[in-house]
This record gives C-alpha cells, sequence and structure tokens, in this order.
C-alpha cells in the first residue's frame, strides 16, 4: 500500500481542523472512546452540534481560543492508501508551523471560505507550500452551504486561484467545493451540489498520483554515524552508516568521499548486517569503501560521475522565523542534514511581496519574510538547489548561542561564478 | 543489473527511523534509549539493531521501574538486555519515593505513573543525559499528535508546546544548552497497527502478556478490567473475575487495563485491532481520564 503526506493550510477560520476531523469522522477512523469524548466536551461547550476540529486541536491553549496554534499529525487507511495529515496553523503569527508542515507533505489542500475568497493568508500558504516543492494542490473551497451551494460563487473564486496558481506554475490542481461542517462532498458525494460532476475530496486524494521516486536524481548520501565494533570478530570494521538521499548506489561503483575529493571504490553495501547489490532512497544502509579513507560525519559519498562541487558560498531563499530581524552581516549555524558548519549572511538580496510575488528590495527579514540572501560558510557544503533535489537542497539555520531554529533554507545555485 | 528494491510504507517508516537513531548517535553525547519492555520500545530495540550493528548501541538502555509492572515484562526485559549484550540501567520509583519523601498515591488503583517523572528527571542528572529516545506514537493521544520528533525539553525537563522549535524537512536540530535534554521519538509517524505488523514481519518476540492468557482480574466502575495484584487495595464490594485477557499496551499494572480477547497469535492480535472500535489508551489507560488535557500537563512537567 502507497502513502500519501499532506498538509491543509488556508487562513485562521476557513475550517481546515474540521475538514480533517471530518475525513476521519466519515472514513470511520475515529474511535469510539474518542468521539465519547468529544461529545462530553460539546456538552460543556455552546455550539449545538458535535464539534469536529477538536479531534486535533489538542492543546488546551488551542481548546480556550478555539484555533489551531501547532502542527498535529493525524493518520489514516482507506482500503486503496495510507495517509498522513498534517494539520497546520492558519495565523500569521504560526506561519513558522504551517512551514513545518510543507516541508514534508507532497500535496496541499488549500482552503478557502466561501464568503470570503482568496485572501492574503491563502496566498501566503500556497507560495509557501510551492517553494517548499509541493506539486500537488487541491483548492477545497469551504462553506459552500454558506453561500447557497452557489456554483457561480464557486467559479469566481476558481478563477481567481487560478491566478495565483498560475503565477507560481502550480500544474496540477483540483477545485473542489465542500462542506467540512456538514460533510458535503468531502468523503461523500453531495446532493446540494448537483453541478459539481468531479471527485469528491477523499476519492481525490485516494486516487492522485503519490510523489514519484527518488531514484532517477543523482546519487546523494551524507555520513550521519562511523561504525567501528573494534571487537575481536571485527578489529577492522569501519562501516558509514547513513540514509540514502536520493538516487541509487550499486556494490562496486566508484566514488568519491567529499569535501575532501578522495575516490575509491565502494566495497559493499549492507542493510541490517546482509550485503546487497544495489540500494535506494530513502533507505538506510551502512557503506563500506575499499580504501582505509578519513571520513567521519557529514561527509558525502556519491558516485564519480555524479558529484557536486563542494562550495562555501550560495545563495538561498530563506523563511524567517525569528522575532528578530535578520540583517546582513549576522553569524549563525548552518545544519545542512549531518554537516554543520558556521556561516555568515553576506548580503539580503530581496524580499517576496506576498500579495504580488514580486521581488522587492530589502535589508532585512522580518518575522515570516521570505528573503533571498547569499550566504558564505566556514567549511563547505555538499549540495544542490532545491529545484534539482528537495533533501539535498535544504539546510536550516540555527542561533550558535540558543539553538533555536532560526529559518528553513532553501538553496537557489551554489554556482556563484559572477561574485 | 539488479532491479531496484520496492518501498512499501512499513520500509519508508523504518528508514525514517533508523535515521532519527543515528542523527541521535550523531549529534548527542550522552543519549540513552528509555525501554519500558512495552512492543513499541521493543520495536526500537530492534531499529536500534538494524541502525547500529554491527558495532554496539551509542546508548545504554534505560528502564524507570515503577514497582507495579508485571513481572513476565521484567523477565523479558533482562533476557532482552541479556541477549544483545546491551548496558541496562534500571532505576526504581520506589527508591525516588525514599530519598525524596515523596507521598505514596491513594486510593484504590494508586498508580505510580506520575511519580515516574521524578525518578525520570533525577535519573537524567545522574547520568547527564542530554538525549532520550522513547517509543511514542502520535496516534496515541491529541497531546502527543502535537509533539516533535526531536522535543526539546528546558532544564526542568518541562515541554512547552509554544515554543516548540520548527522542525523542517528531516533536518533534525538537536543543538542544546547545558541543562536542557531532548526527547526523541523515531516512530512517532507509526500507529499502533504499523508497530503490530512491524512485530510481525520481523518477528519480534513479545513478553508473554501480550498475547490471550486467563487472568484474575477485577471488573472496573468502567467496565474495564484490572489485573489483580498485590499493588491494589481491594475490598469486599470489588467484583473479582477470571477472564480470558490480553494486553493491548503494558504499562504501569495499576492503571493499564487488559482487554478481553482469544487472540493467542500475532496474525489473531492484528486481526483484533483492525476490529477494535476503542482506541488504544481509551481501551486500556485509567490515568488520561483524569481531565481533557491529562496528558499534555504531565508532558508539561517533564513526563515522557
Amino acid at each position: 500500500m502507497d502513502l500519501l503526506r499532506f498538509i491543509t493550510c488556508g487562513s485562521v477560520d476557513d475550517g481546515k481542523s474540521t475538514l480533517i476531523g471530518r475525513l476521519l469522522y466519515d472514513s470511520d477512523a475515529v474511535s469510539l472512546d474518542v468521539l465519547a469524548a468529544l461529545e462530553e466536551q460539546n456538552r460543556t461547550s455552546a455550539a449545538g452540534t458535535v464539534d469536529l476540529a477538536l479531534l486535533t486541536d489538542g492543546l488546551r491553549a488551542e481548546r480556550e481560543q478555539g484555533i489551531t496554534i501547532d502542527v498535529a499529525h493525524k493518520y489514516f487507511t482507506t482500503p486503496r492508501r495510507k495517509f498522513i495529515i498534517t494539520d497546520t496553523p492558519g495565523h500569521v503569527q504560526y506561519t513558522r508551523n504551517m512551514v513545518t508542515g510543507a516541508s514534508n507533505a507532497d500535496l496541499a489542500i488549500v482552503l478557502v471560505d466561501a464568503r470570503q475568497g482568496v485572501v492574503e493568508q491563502t496566498r501566503r500558504h500556497t507560495i509557501v507550500s510551492a517553494l517548499l516543492g509541493i506539486r500537488r494542490f487541491v483548492l477545497a473551497v469551504n462553506k459552500i452551504d454558506l453561500v447557497g451551494y452557489s456554483e457561480a460563487v464557486f467559479r469566481d473564486i476558481v478563477a481567481d486561484y487560478a491566478a495565483v496558481a498560475a503565477q507560481l506554475g502550480i500544474k496540477q490542481l483540483a477545485n473542489i467545493p465542500i462542506s467540512a461542517l456538514h460533510g458535503d462532498n468531502v468523503v461523500r458525494a453531495s446532493a446540494n451540489l448537483p453541478w459539481y460532476k468531479g471527485p469528491n475530496l477523499l476519492e481525490y486524494l485516494e486516487t492522485v498520483s503519490v510523489a514519484p521516486d527518488t531514484t532517477h536524481e543523482a546519487a546523494r548520501f551524507q555520513v550521519q554515524y562511523v561504525i567501528r565494533p573494534q571487537s575481536a570478530e571485527l578489529p577492522d570494521y569501519r562501516g558509514y552508516a547513513g540514509r540514502i538521499q536520493s538516487g541509487v548506489y550499486r556494490r562496486g561503483q566508484q566514488v568519491v568521499v567529499l569535501p575532501a575529493g578522495i575516490e575509491t571504490t565502494l566495497e559493499a553495501i549492507e542493510i541490517n548486517q546482509q550485503a546487497v547489490e544495489v540500494a535506494v532512497a530513502p533507505q538506510g544502509v551502512v557503506l563500506r569503501l575499499a580504501d582505509d579513507v578519513d571520513v567521519s560525519r557529514g561527509d558525502t559519498i556519491v558516485p564519480a560521475d555524479q558529484a557536486p562541487e563542494p562550495t562555501r558560498e550560495l545563495e538561498a531563499t530563506l523563511c524567517w522565523m525569528e522575532e528578530r530581524p535578520l540583517r546582513a552581516g549576522r553569524k549563525l549555524l548552518v545544519q545542512h542534514h549531518a554537516a554543520k558548519t558556521k556561516a555568515v549572511v553576506q548580503s539580503i538580496l530581496g524580499k517576496t511581496n506576498i500579495q504580488s510575488f514580486a521581488q522587492e528590495d530589502a535589508d532585512e527579514a522580518k518575522l515570516n519574510d521570505i528573503v533571498r540572501v547569499r550566504l558564505k560558510t566556514a567549511t563547505p557544503l555538499v549540495a544542490d538547489a532545491y529545484g534539482q533535489n528537495r533533501t539535498t537542497g535544504a539546510f536550516i539555520l540555527l542561533d550558535e548561542q540558543t539553538g533555536a531554529t532560526l529559518a528553513a533554507g532553501l538553496i537557489e545555485t551554489t554556482e556563484l561564478a559572477y561574485a | 543489473m539488479p532491479t531496484l528494491p520496492r518501498l512499501d510504507y512499513l520500509d519508508r517508516l523504518e528508514a525514517e527511523a533508523i535515521h532519527i537513531l543515528r542523527e541521535v548517535a550523531g549529534q548527542f553525547q550522552r543519549p540513552a534509549l528509555l525501554f519500558s519492555g512495552g512492543k513499541d520500545s521493543i520495536a526500537l530495540v530492534r531499529l536500534a539493531e538494524k541502525a547500529f550493528r554491527p558495532g554496539k548501541f551509542p546508548f545504554p538502555l534505560v528502564h524507570i521501574d515503577t514497582g507495579h509492572n508485571f513481572p513476565e515484562v521484567l523477565a523479558f526485559r533482562d533476557a532482552l538486555a541479556e541477549r544483545l549484550g546491551e548496558q541496562l540501567i534500571v532505576r526504581r520509583v520506589e527508591d525516588t519515593i525514599q530519598q525524596r519523601g515523596l507521598r505514596e498515591p491513594g486510593g484504590k488503583f494508586p498508580s505510580r505513573n506520575a511519580l515516574q517523572t521524578y525518578t525520570l528527571l533525577d535519573t537524567i542528572e545522574e547520568f547527564g543525559f542530554d538525549a532520550c529516545i522513547g517509543g511514542a506514537r502520535r496516534d496515541e493521544e491529541k497531546a502527543r499528535a502535537k509533539e516533535r520528533i526531536f522535543s526539546v525539553r528546558d532544564e526542568f525537563g518541562q515541554w512547552d508546546p509554544r515554543r516548540q522549535r520548527p522542525e523542517l524537512w528531516n533536518i533534525y536540530n538537536g543543538q542544546i544548552q547545558p541543562g536542557e535534554n531532548v526527547r526523541v521519538f523515531p516512530i512517532s509517524n507509526w500507529t499502533e497497527l504499523d508497530v503490530w505488523n512491524y512485530i510481525q514481519r520481523e518477528n519480534i518476540q513479545l513478553p508473554s502478556i501480550y498475547f490471550a492468557h486467563e487472568r484474575r482480574c477485577v471488573v472496573l466502575p468502567s467496565g474495564q478490567l484490572l489485573a489483580v495484584t498485590e499493588h491494589l487495595s481491594l475490598d469486599a464490594s470489588d467484583e473479582l473475575t477470571t477472564r480470558q485477557v490480553r494486553f493491548r499496551t503494558v504499562g504501569d499494572a495499576t492503571c493499564t487495563a487488559a482487554v478481553e480477547s482469544d487472540a493467542s497469535t500475532l496474525e489473531a492480535i492484528i486481526e483484533d485491532i483492525l476490529q477494535a472500535k476503542v482506541s488504544e489508551r481509551g481501551a486500556t489507560r485509567l490515568d488520561d481520564r483524569i481531565s481533557e488535557t491529562g496528558m499534555e500537563d504531565r508532558k508539561r512537567n517533564g513526563y515522557f
């Protein structure tokens, strides 16, 4: 059975948590005891119907305020597919949590309130999702019951959003009218929407193609941990444990250890102590090399004919997540998976306008801003552009002192020949 | 040329968990694996074997023993550590109660679940653990559904859900200040059914109490069945019965209910879980029912 990871996003009060509650409830994924607790809660609240949002809003503060603060993960399975849902917050204040959800998703459901249409948060969440590499989108026009199940309203919103999607180069987009509160067109087709001929939401999620595998991408592997038993039976064993980030590895390949640039042969690939001929992303493996070379955590081992150029300078897009603004000259830490190094933000090249998607001049990044920067690192990174590789093109920025995660980083280019 | 392996969702979940375990090994000085003897931590141990063999585990197994455990589980725990040749550290809630002069919980069903937090935090301090790996899953409970895979706790062991770090892609930030520690949950994205399917696929041995057996139980007002042990203070009004039961989760004997079942094989258990209308915690845990946010409140205080 295959797996689809998706997020729900959109503005606050567009009904994201209710939609997930509805999906779980109508596909019988909610246990009786959880339902009983929900009904108990509703008895003490003013609402007349069961508040399905409470299925995902699990924190005290969320229940108090009726909003989603942090990402919740929910799981359900239908006979056709297994799903991991990430419910992300709509509030601008919690955009960083929305980025958290989007970074691991293959599909985004963008909710729009039929009465409000496309608003700033719709655009912000769409741009963040697209930026983070999500290629499949569903525009769910929610609360369609509150506009009299109007086809005209739906058509207008679809047209508005199509313009947004076109600007961002989104090609795979489904438009579905729903009422999460009443369940129209979520898991069951709705008699209230006779003019709509497409699939209901669950049907669509069950049949949309899942993320393509990465076996066609350049092979990438980073060392996480060196296994050296130093035991009587295995005095000389040295294995490099890590996860294949993309592509395919084959025993006997000529490989190069980066950033040092040492060539050797891939003597063995082991999975669970069994030697295999071939392994693919995202398998966890242990690689053994023919020569005794110096390899440590954070180093990259790639086939010699697919090696990228290690770099200390790169251009990247950042989603800035700290209250304190970022300005040029700031020193911080780059964590590129298992590799960690100091870095300096040399310059801020510009900022994305959420309304127009245009690049604007900027000399700082405020909380939730999307900016383009030039970075210089203390030691070379072995990286790719995010557009080429969603794993090795990604990094995070940390505060040296507190360890706080400051930004999500997406590499635009590592080739700064013009600099 | 050999054909490429095709990975199913269980392979993907396994790869994710192994990756997380290796990140712990790579990023921390003194990690530990919290081992209760339950199915989730037993699955974690199998994943650790896959992550680190033929080497040794880069962490000890640590059991916070409430003193209310089932003897079958303790025997299994010791045998497993022996077979693996790995270090097992046991710290007892009983000792914490003595040392700190804590009050034993009262009532008819005196769970020591809350007291575990003290022993855990003391143990973290004693050994200077900077990362504690646990078998918690997001599908267990709504507060758990909100937790990161690398979950930073302050010097008092507290979780603050509003201040969680963003967790981007599969890049795990383990950078902490002295005194802080990180709780790490490699099987966050697994469901109860995934764990059972994995146990079956990997042919993993479990303590016998997971399989159907006859047991003397007390019937609680909720209808749940609690094993009769020396820790309960029963009286004449309690309804006792002997039933065919198994345990769906293995915790403190004073707060973990049994379920009626005649499932004596993994296949039958998986069928049971597929048919179950009640969630794992709902069926078995007594302590989540104290309040709507029972788990969140305990986690805020340092509970694992």
